[in-house]
């Protein structure tokens, strides 16, 4: 196992539409009108590739983008419209040689089955840059579109009741329950299971695919998997966090969690509690990355970076907000909070671009530079696959008898 | 006047986990890594075939309680792959087979939609239903569907999944920077379908994609499949790729099509189809031989044995004679995920008439198999091959053929360089594409030009 100085540090970009900012989609550099299309993406995905970096997330959901937590906004002048994230990591893959893919599957509504089929096709079509990043939904507008169950009315404000609480509590068990079941169909086949007998005419050898009989309160799945064993094994799952519900979920289940810290301390503070949790998770000896969600206007100066962000507000007609810290300001001065929080605990940063169309090229060519120059970002691909990348070693299959 | 030659459609289907693909052979390749697909699917454009064809599985096969292990074992995410492939071809369609019960139709409308964008407007939908119990046990819903209701459910599913791509009309998406307007209509994507299987409501999440809708594939053989296909799809996945039955198969669902307000070329008719490919038809046909026996080891001669037999008959000889023993129509089938075992609807009757055969013949367990099942359908020198497909064609047996070869991925190389030149040079088969959709290379109408027609007759 590779294990990454400890000096470098990981660096992965969100992608979601023409950028973060709401009003993103106005700026020159935004291609609107491109956003349906293959070619759109790959650019994208091409440009964060020649910076070097581990991978691309792909933000998905299963209703119309709105500025509600849980319901329509019947807004026309934001992005509205998105296509399926597993599709266009799997419409890049070809097309790119070694950054991970990383869309957004949402484990309320689909099927783990077919979700884990999907990830492990992606990691055969990317040979080995494939992961997942698990979301749940308590929208009652988005059960909606299944029509298999109601959820009530919730707003943001509303998830910190005890009754919100509750409701978050179950859906993240049911996502935990999810991962799980994805995660054994991709060690249901182990890796020597194709023989090719001809002598015998098997296949296979069938001793060595594996019912995994999992049954939990939400859903029941026999297995095994359809598809054979990816090439990592175990493609990388990520959850984005910003509670102790969804950091057990990373200290149980993830390879990457995402968090959101203002600060060095809160950085401190949450990448404790995910190692505590860990640990209560027996997992205490497993490398499990801790990445700073970062929304990020990136100019050469920074009043530059802060007039573009009153623009983007002026645009917009408010102020943007976000889950996680709003950074405007320079390469070097990034650079700098980076690695201050590197310093917390923290091994890497899942950068979300104001901008796509701007904010992603000053990273690749401004931030990703600065971070050479001070010895703390790679000079070229190290590894071939996304675990490799990440340092994370090709796992034991869980069903394999030596 | 002779009525003017049409013009033939051909596809690829990646070869399957049955016994017609040959795992056996030095030739054969992996069956899951990308690169037989971008192989495979290379060839088929390099020979402007119209697609490529994905069946669907979702359960591997059982048998007497295991997993059936003699066949090729192990596929890839339809979905996943064919949006990987739309990336290293241009023009070849994309065609999966996807089912009406273990999906929910808001996700597979997305999914086809997304599918239709990534690829410039090559999707194609083949709408399988199914109800086991068997399969459910891998998902959600569990095999909760009445055999009955199985048609029922899937022309709803396609319904809803239709309501979901009409949902948008293709020029709500302004995106007028200077202005601030991304959408002409705030309720763009609305829809409500209240009905026996799904209710939702809400707005679906993706644009209108360039082909409208995917191409809808139906597969189903019986008098609802048929029904459905008239209906509502624009080509069928038949499995009537002889002359005779494939103009009785393609007369009676031709003959649908008025009732539904639908022309002739409003639904092709598409059999698969096997082929197999010598120099001289003698070396072909000596070839075939071979394939045959490779296709059905005695192994594999004992399992389909007891696809009738209903029993474990793995004490027989293959090479031996069929057993005495009459097949068990008492209880669960010994067989479990495969289509294939409900044809045999009176296994006594079945298993008296290879008796017959066998004896008649002096066959072995493996002589009746190899005899009985696997039909080749063209088998040939090139110039054989081409001439009789476009024979069928013009007789009206099929609008063309879903070629299955047996290897994996090299097996549709031959074809694409010996025979689609000749059909070429006949003029019955395109030498460039001439569209950039699915749609247009199958001379189907957009959607929407499709209904105003509809509503014009």
């Amino acid at each position: 196992m590779s294990a990454t100085p400890a000096s470098l540090l990981h660096l992965a970009v969100a992608l979601d539409g023409t950028g973060w900012h709401p009003a993103s989609w106005r700026e020159q550099a935004a291609r609107p009108r491109d956003l349906f299309t293959a070619g759109y993406w790959a650019d994208l995905v091409a440009e964060a590739e020649r910076g070097l970096l581990d991978f691309v997330t792909l933000e998905d959901g299963l209703v119309l983008q709105s500025s509600h937590y849980s319901e329509p906004d019947g807004r026309t002048d934001q992005v509205r419209g998105r296509l399926d994230a597993v599709l266009i990591a799997s419409r890049i893959a070809p097309l790119t040689r070694h950054i991970g893919l990383v869309p957004t599957v949402i484990a309320t509504h689909t099927e783990p089955f077919h979700i884990s089929k999907a990830i492990a096709t992606l990691d055969y079509v990317s040979t080995g840059r494939a992961g997942l990043r698990v979301q749940i939904s308590p929208r009652p507008h988005e059960a909606a579109h299944f029509g298999r169950r109601t959820f009530p009315p919730l707003s943001l404000e509303g998830i910190q009741s005890p009754a919100g609480q509750e409701l978050l509590t179950d859906r993240f068990d049911e996502a935990a329950d999810y991962v799980e079941v994805v995660r054994r169909l991709w060690d249901s086949w182990e890796d020597d299971a194709e023989i090719r007998d001809v002598a015998t005419g098997r296949f296979i050898d069938r001793d060595k695919l594996h019912y995994i009989d999992f049954e939990g309160s939400h859903f029941s799945v026999k297995g095994p998997s359809i598809t054979p064993r990816p090439p990592q094994g175990q493609p990388l799952v990520t959850v984005l966090a910003h509670q102790t519900i969804p950091y057990q979920l990373v200290a149980r289940q993830a390879d990457v969690g995402y968090v959101t810290p203002r600060d060095a301390g809160q950085a401190r503070a949450i990448v404790a509690e995910i190692r505590a949790e860990q640990e209560a998770a027996g997992r205490a000896g497993e490398l499990v990355h801790v990445f700073g969600d970062l929304v990020v206007f990136l100019d050469d100066d920074q009043a530059a970076a802060e007039d573009r962000r009153a623009r983007l507000d002026a645009l917009a007609g408010e102020p943007y907000t976000s889950d996680a810290g709003i950074f405007a300001g320079t390469p070097a001065q990034l650079a700098d909070l980076l690695q201050e929080l590197v310093e917390e605990g923290l091994s890497g940063f899942r950068l979300r671009p104001a901008v796509a169309g701007h904010d992603l090229p000053a990273i690749t060519r401004g931030l990703v530079p600065e971070l050479q120059r001070r010895g703390a970002f790679r000079t070229a691909y190290e590894a071939d696959t996304l675990r490799g990348l990440l340092g994370l070693a090709r796992p034991v299959n869980r069903y394999a008898t030596a | 006047m002779s009525k003017p030659l049409k013009q033939i459609h051909l596809a690829a289907h990646f070869p399957g986990v049955n016994n017609t693909t040959v795992w056996s052979d030095p030739k054969a390749g992996s069956h899951i890594e990308f690169s037989s697909f971008v192989h495979f699917a290379r060839t088929a454009e390099r020979a402007k075939f119209d697609f490529l064809f994905l069946a669907e599985g979702l359960r591997l096969r059982e048998q007497g309680g295991r997993i059936y292990d003699l066949d090729v074992v192990g596929r890839p995410d339809t979905f996943t792959v064919l949006a990987a492939l739309a990336a290293v071809t241009k023009h070849l369609g994309l065609t999966g087979t996807i089912n009406s019960t273990f999906n929910e139709p808001y996700e597979v409308a997305r999914q086809f939609a997304s599918l239709d964008h990534l690829s410039g407007g090559r999707s194609a939908w083949n709408v399988v239903t199914s109800w086991d119990a068997f399969t459910g046990e891998n998902f959600r819903r569990g095999g909760f569907l009445p055999q009955d209701e199985r048609y029922s459910r899937a022309k709803e599913f396609l319904a809803t999944a239709n309501e979901l791509f009409d949902s948008w009309h293709g020029d709500e998406i302004v995106a007028d920077q200077a202005a601030g307007v991304f959408l002409r209509d705030a309720k763009a994507g609305s829809f409500v379908h209240t009905g026996q299987h799904f209710d939702i409501h809400g707005q679906f999440n993706v644009p209108r994609s360039p082909q409208g809708r995917p191409v809808i594939f139906q597969a189903g053989d019986s008098e609802e499949g048929r029904e459905f296909a008239a209906s509502d799809a624009d080509a069928i996945f038949s499995r009537y790729a002889t002359l005779k039955e494939g103009r009785a198969f393609y007369t009676d669902v031709k003959n649908r099509l008025a009732k539904y307000g639908r022309r002739h070329d409003q639904l092709l008719i598409l059999p698969a189809a096997t082929f197999v490919l010598a120099d001289t038809d003698a070396e072909a046909e000596e070839l075939a031989k071979e394939v045959r026996r490779q296709q059905v080891s005695g192994a594999t001669a004992i399992k389909h044995l007891e696809f009738v037999w209903n029993r474990d008959l793995s004490s027989y000889d293959p090479e031996g004679p069929l057993p005495g023993v009459d097949p068990d129509v008492s209880g669960d089938h010994i067989s479990k995920g495969r289509a294939q075992v409900r044809m045999y609807r009176d296994p006594l009757a079945t298993a008296r008439e290879w008796r017959e055969l066998a004896a008649a013949n002096n066959w072995s367990i493996r002589d009746l198999v190899i005899n009985t099942g696997n039909r080749q359908n063209f088998v040939g020198s090139p110039a054989t091959v081409a001439r009789t497909i476009n024979d069928y064609v013009q007789a009206d047996a099929s609008d063309g053929f879903i070629l299955v070869p047996h290897i994996t991925p090299s097996g549709l190389d031959v074809f694409a360089d010996k025979v689609v030149p000749l059909l070429q040079e006949q003029g019955v088969f395109r030498t460039e594409y001439e569209g950039s959709t699915l749609r247009h290379h199958l001379g189907l109408a957009h959607p929407d030009e499709a209904s105003n027609e509809r509503v014009a007759s």
